[in-house]
């Protein structure tokens, strides 16, 4: 420790390229921080998603639809708490390029099965009053400026109304709140209306949403469920929340690859740059080195020197690296994009890591030069 | 003109020395071919999607779905409209008067990927029996073409490569059918490559649920498309969208390939930022070494532009450099690469592409490299110029 003031002051020998140099760890752990942080991010939410829902689909593919009658017999599988579903509606509000992410659904269940999403007591009382009526996220709301009590007309290009008409009619009866979704703007319709006015696909649902009472049951009532359909017109496969979430993740396409290979090519670049400024440093300063032999320290002790030059200099800038990246997840410059989450601890553990290879890589060669010196050698400039 | 004769022969003479600072002026090189090959890499996976995409439609066919779908997937359309829209002015008849159309059906399959056993989503298209003429492109590599009625398919060349359970002969299931693959088709890598093909009727009877989803057009050629058009759209009893296939498919990709070039530039201009950096630092001390020289130069009477000029060459120089070895082993790397992602929106289902290093990506990456050279050479150079000579020279 009482060495500190020493490579304190070796360190900042050059200014301008200490500075340089550290600004360009500090970006290059920025960038760590980011891509690191979501990446493990997703994965994260992906294994912490809930465990007591279920969802059952078509076994040959989600699109197919089943018969909204499995509902029943889902429900009287033991264990399972509530039972809704989706029935994919999209459709447009006034023009085809505002697309609404709008589902028929037995709204009561829903709710019980996703209890982060909130609603009023009343508003759920109106909804099941009224045919046409709708419940919209707070954003959607906000979003288009719909008021509760407002009539909101849908267009769709699927789904012609039994009378021909591609445009249907519904009630705004009330707004949830979906922030623990980041917002997830949605639009849930009644299914009795839907069933009561389309042309054709009624009464078939896209996904069935099973709440069960112990998420340690969740194997074991997939497995029952599809059971219960096996050798049918209409066979189901039964996912929970997250086995669903890894698949749609894996569907996109590999997001580890690329996030680890565009910080290998940085963390590859920066190796140079800081192995190149220790160089540098190290050359510049043989006579000081010398001298420092000449009064006594030992080879090991002038390695240690240099060494823990090169650790201050990576450790400290990859410090301020990650705390920028941690700054910028923490301000929700991202929330909107990605929903809730902070930093993961496991990245700021990898970039230390990091950090610390950096330097032992970076420093080792010029501290190793430094410890080769020959005190007479490097006094006569030779 | 003795200005440039002077930046002439100062760079020329700084260009001589580069060879005794290699150390530093590798650092600017490898920083700056960083940036390029990150860059140019990320972008290459939006333009080789573009391609795809752009490659499967063509200006002389059209694709006609109810109005205000966005793709295929959300879109109906009843036998009478498919019958109208076939028949319309500006289709293009075949010997025996027929107009060359395709009616389509558009179904998702879950398949594997060989590579990983990732269950993904394929598309299956139902396709009219006048396919072979509608699509001249689509040629049968191996066994032979579906036949009507039989529940037989053909399959798509990367299809064929990147999922399991496809080789010939073999079967899989959909809701109310067993299909038998009996070939292997290329319509040349576009987006049809990635699907699986068999004939409408056949998919619509098995499924017993809705009709057709689009109908494709051969037009008389693709001035005929707004004929064809007006056509349609002043005709009260269909509620259609008509564009051009080339345009269509290109829109199937724009969102994503919007996302990834977001991505690029904000990871690349991060890694600029850090490039920048290190370019000022080994100009820097790239100017701290030939400190005799310049002062020297500049006592024997070159001016200050002179100097300024000569940094920054020297600085372009090494960035250029940096920019090449960047694009090439972006092309090297990834110029072919095959990716696969489902981010193309549910119209085209799992799309299987090639990254594409195109010329016009290169561009951009030198672009990218010679900024960064000049923003990092620029205050070293102006150190250079501002030089007080008799304390430099006393620094000897």
């Amino acid at each position: 420790m009482k060495y500190f003031g020493l490579i304190w002051a070796g360190l900042w020998r050059k200014r301008t390229r200490t500075f340089f140099t550290m600004a360009s760890i500090v970006v290059a752990f920025l960038l760590f921080g980011l891509l690191q942080g979501l990446n493990q991010g997703f994965n994260t939410v992906v294994t912490n998603l809930n465990v007591d829902r279920l969802y059952v689909s078509a076994k040959t593919n989600m699109t197919d639809g089943l018969p909204i009658a499995y509902s029943a017999r889902i429900k009287a599988v033991p264990g399972v708490r509530a039972v809704s579903h989706w029935t994919y509606f999209g459709g447009y509000f006034r023009d085809a390029k505002n697309p609404i992410p709008a589902f028929a659904t037995d709204p009561e269940p829903l709710f019980q099965i996703y209890r982060e999403l909130k609603v009023k007591p009343e508003y759920m009382e109106a909804m099941k009053k009224t045919r046409t009526g709708v419940l919209v996220s707070e954003q959607l709301a906000k979003q288009y400026g719909w008021k509760i009590g407002d009539r909101i007309p849908l267009g769709t290009s699927i789904w012609t109304t039994k009378q021909g008409s591609s445009t249907w009619m519904f009630d705004l009866v009330g707004t949830f709140d979906a922030s623990a979704f980041g917002g997830f703007p949605s639009f849930y319709i009644n299914q009795a209306y839907f069933d009561e006015n389309a042309a054709f696909g009624a009464h078939t649902a896209h996904y069935f949403l099973v709440g069960i009472k112990d998420p340690h049951q969740a194997t074991q009532i997939s497995k029952q469920i599809d059971a219960l359909f096996a050798n049918s017109t209409y066979e189901t496969r039964t996912q929970t929340e997250s086995a669903l979430a890894q698949m749609q993740l894996k569907q996109l396409g590999d997001i580890n690859f690329i996030v680890n290979a565009i910080v290998g090519a940085v963390l590859f670049t920066l190796l140079f740059l800081t192995a190149n400024t220790m160089m540098q440093s190290v050359s510049e300063r043989t006579p000081e080195l010398a001298v420092l032999k000449t009064l006594g320290f030992s080879d090991g002790k002038v390695l240690t020197l240099v060494l823990i030059e090169a650790l201050m200099l990576c450790v400290f800038a990859a410090a301020i690296g990650l705390g920028l990246a941690t700054f910028v997840f923490e301000s929700g410059a991202l929330r909107r994009i990605f929903g809730n989450f902070g930093m993961p601890l496991i990245v700021m553990a990898m970039g230390g890591g990091t950090a610390l290879v950096l330097a032992l890589v970076s420093g080792l060669p010029p501290a190793w030069r430094a410890r080769q010196l020959n005190i007479v050698d490097a006094l006569a400039g030779r | 003109m003795t200005l440039f004769k002077q930046i002439g022969a100062v760079a020329v003479m700084n260009f001589k020395s580069l060879p005794h600072r290699v150390g530093t002026s590798v650092v600017i090189v490898i920083g700056i071919a960083g940036v390029v090959a990150v860059l140019i890499s990320v972008l290459a996976m939006s333009t080789g999607m573009i391609e795809t995409m752009e490659h499967s439609g063509r200006d002389d066919r059209a694709i006609v779905m109810r109005n205000g779908s966005a793709s295929e997937t959300g879109s109906a359309l009843g036998r009478d409209a498919a019958r109208l829209v076939a028949d319309a002015p500006g289709v293009r008849r075949d010997a025996a008067g027929k107009p060359i159309a395709s009616a389509e059906v558009l179904r998702l399959l879950n398949l594997f990927r060989k590579e990983d056993n990732a269950e993904v989503n394929v598309a299956m298209r139902g396709v009219g029996p006048q396919v072979q003429e509608l699509r001249p492109e689509l040629k049968i590599i191996e066994g032979r073409m579906f036949r009507p009625a039989v529940t037989e398919v053909i399959v798509g060349k990367a299809a064929h490569a990147e999922f399991k359970g496809l080789n010939v002969g073999d079967t899989f299931k959909t809701r109310g059918a067993t299909w038998t693959v009996v070939g292997v088709f290329t319509t040349g890598g576009d987006s049809h490559d990635s699907t699986v093909l068999t004939d409408a009727e056949t998919l619509i009877n098995a499924e017993q649920r809705g009709g057709f989803q689009s109908v494709t057009v051969q037009l008389e050629s693709a001035a005929a498309f707004q004929k064809f058009k007006d056509a349609l759209t002043s005709n009260p009893a269909l509620a259609i969208d008509v564009n051009r296939e080339r345009d269509y498919y290109r829109r199937q990709s724009e969102t994503i390939s919007k996302v990834i070039y977001v991505i690029a530039y904000v990871v690349g201009g991060i890694m600029a930022v850090g490039a920048i950096f290190s370019a000022l630092n080994t100009m820097y001390s790239a100017v701290s070494a030939r400190l005799r020289e310049i002062a020297t130069l500049r006592a024997i009477g070159f001016g200050a532009t002179a100097m300024v000029m000569s940094v920054l060459a020297e600085a372009l120089l090494l960035a250029l450099i940096g920019g090449a070895v960047g694009a090439a082993i972006a092309w090297l790397f990834f110029n072919g690469h095959q990716v696969s992602t489902s981010a193309g929106g549910q119209g085209v289902g799992h799309l299987i592409f090639e990254l594409s290093v195109s010329p016009g990506l290169i561009a951009i990456g030198i672009i990218w490299a010679c900024s960064i050279g000049l923003l990092g050479g620029l205050f070293p150079a102006i150190r250079a110029a501002r030089l007080p000579v008799a304390t430099a020279l006393r620094a000897i």
